[in-house]
């Protein structure tokens, strides 16, 4: 989780060498260069998308440049038409329901009625497939999909790139 | 349980012990800065959960009633996702003060499984397996995809390259649960010809130790990871989220 490492590393002003980076950022950057080529055509079907905002990476992390780097990449990868913003977005998304060690701490009925809201944001937007780039993130779309009776998919961003890949 | 609101307060009975420690840990949590505008409370999902809201919570620490704080579960069902101080005009902090709440519990009087996450990656990983699995099924995973996809027979996942530009963390869940989870990002960067490495230490990247409360276990936990890339030499630490 990208604002563990971010914050523990400002907070405890610990010594370390190296950049700390989302591979997100990189997704983009990659696209952008030219070194990750993608191409949308393989969506002829025109499967809808939409995506989740991680907290812990938008709102608490980079903030709305990494929310824009996560829609230019999946517009890339899914094609621009093909994808459904939710609202509110990036740095004002609601979360999932699972983070803070919602997930872990098994207050199931608390962390279902929680993620009420982002089940029905996301159906709102009609897509079939949500993109969550995060652990807790996908753990909990899942579960609150299958809880309410959804019918869209919940999906990591790294299948979609590989498909999208020349 | 929910908060029997309605009952009167004796004010001059309530000892603050709450608000005390978490002002003298955190100087700037500002408690009394709230302006009980409720612009919190408006755009939380957790707000109503055991009868309580972000607003609500700052109330109890502001009037000191410590016993509804240390007893309610609501501080598990907040996500720390900090919507609340994102809008609040105060700047307050709501999600760190949950966070020294959850601290003040003994480890417990805290949701088991979440304490022991956190006390998984402090051993090595929060799913609690042994390294030498992880380092087992990366490379037993990279096999089968180099025997049975042609196109791929070249595709690295490369373990302790020392020098290496980039370092990449691996979230438990994929080697623990979902290993194929890991071959279209190992793809992607074979793709885009990186130079990567994984570590057989310190390897996860859930990083749990942020939410039981003990900001001891977090740092250690980040110092160990921050160790770990700086001994590979690696000048860029990826997280895959």
């Amino acid at each position: 989780m990208y604002y563990a490492t971010l914050e523990g590393l400002r907070r405890f002003d610990i010594p370390h060498k190296f950049e700390f980076v989302s591979i997100i950022t990189l997704y983009a950057q990659w696209i952008r260069e030219g070194r990750l080529k993608v191409d949308p055509a393989w969506n002829i079907e025109g499967l809808k998308f939409t995506v989740q905002d991680p907290c812990k990476l938008v709102r608490q992390g980079i903030g709305d440049p990494v929310a824009e780097d996560l829609r230019f990449v999946i517009k890339q990868v899914v094609g621009e038409e093909n994808f459904i913003d939710v609202w509110p977005n990036k740095s004002n998304n609601y979360c999932c329901g699972g983070g803070g060690g919602a997930l872990q701490s098994g207050f199931v009925d608390n962390r279902r009625t929680y993620g009420k809201f982002k089940f029905d944001q996301l159906t709102t937007t009609g897509a079939d497939v949500v993109i969550t780039p995060c652990h807790n993130c996908h753990g909990q779309v899942m579960d609150i999909c299958d809880h309410f009776g959804g019918t869209f998919k919940t999906t990591h961003l790294w299948n979609w790139i590989v498909k999208a890949m020349v | 349980m929910a908060m029997s609101m309605a009952n009167t307060i004796d004010i001059a009975s309530l000892s603050r012990q709450v608000k005390g420690e978490i002002e003298t840990k955190f100087p700037e949590a500002h408690i009394d800065f709230c302006l009980t505008c409720g612009l919190c409370a408006s755009g939380c999902p957790a707000t109503g959960l055991e009868g309580l809201d972000p607003r609500k919570f700052l109330r109890l620490l502001a009037l000191g009633q410590d016993e509804e704080l240390r007893s309610t579960k609501w501080i598990y069902s907040c996500t720390n996702c900090m919507r609340c101080a994102y809008v609040c005009p105060m700047n307050i902090d709501v999600g760190r003060l949950v966070m020294l709440v959850r601290g003040m519990r003994s480890k417990e009087e805290r949701p088991t499984n979440l304490q022991k996450s956190c006390d998984l990656q402090k051993a090595s990983n929060s799913t609690g397996i042994p390294n030498s699995d992880f380092v087992w099924v990366v490379g037993d995973v990279l096999e089968e995809v180099r025997e049975e996809e042609p196109e791929w027979a070249d595709l690295q996942a490369p373990m302790d390259k020392q020098g290496a530009m980039f370092y990449l963390n691996q979230n438990a869940k994929e080697p623990t649960v979902e290993p194929e989870e890991m071959v279209p990002l190992w793809k992607i960067l074979h793709k885009v010809g990186i130079d990567w490495t994984y570590s057989s230490e310190w390897w996860d990247g859930a990083n749990y130790c942020l939410f039981p409360g003990d900001p001891e276990d977090w740092e250690y936990t980040v110092r160990k990871q921050a160790e770990t890339v700086d001994a590979l030499g690696c000048p860029t630490y990826i997280n895959t989220e």
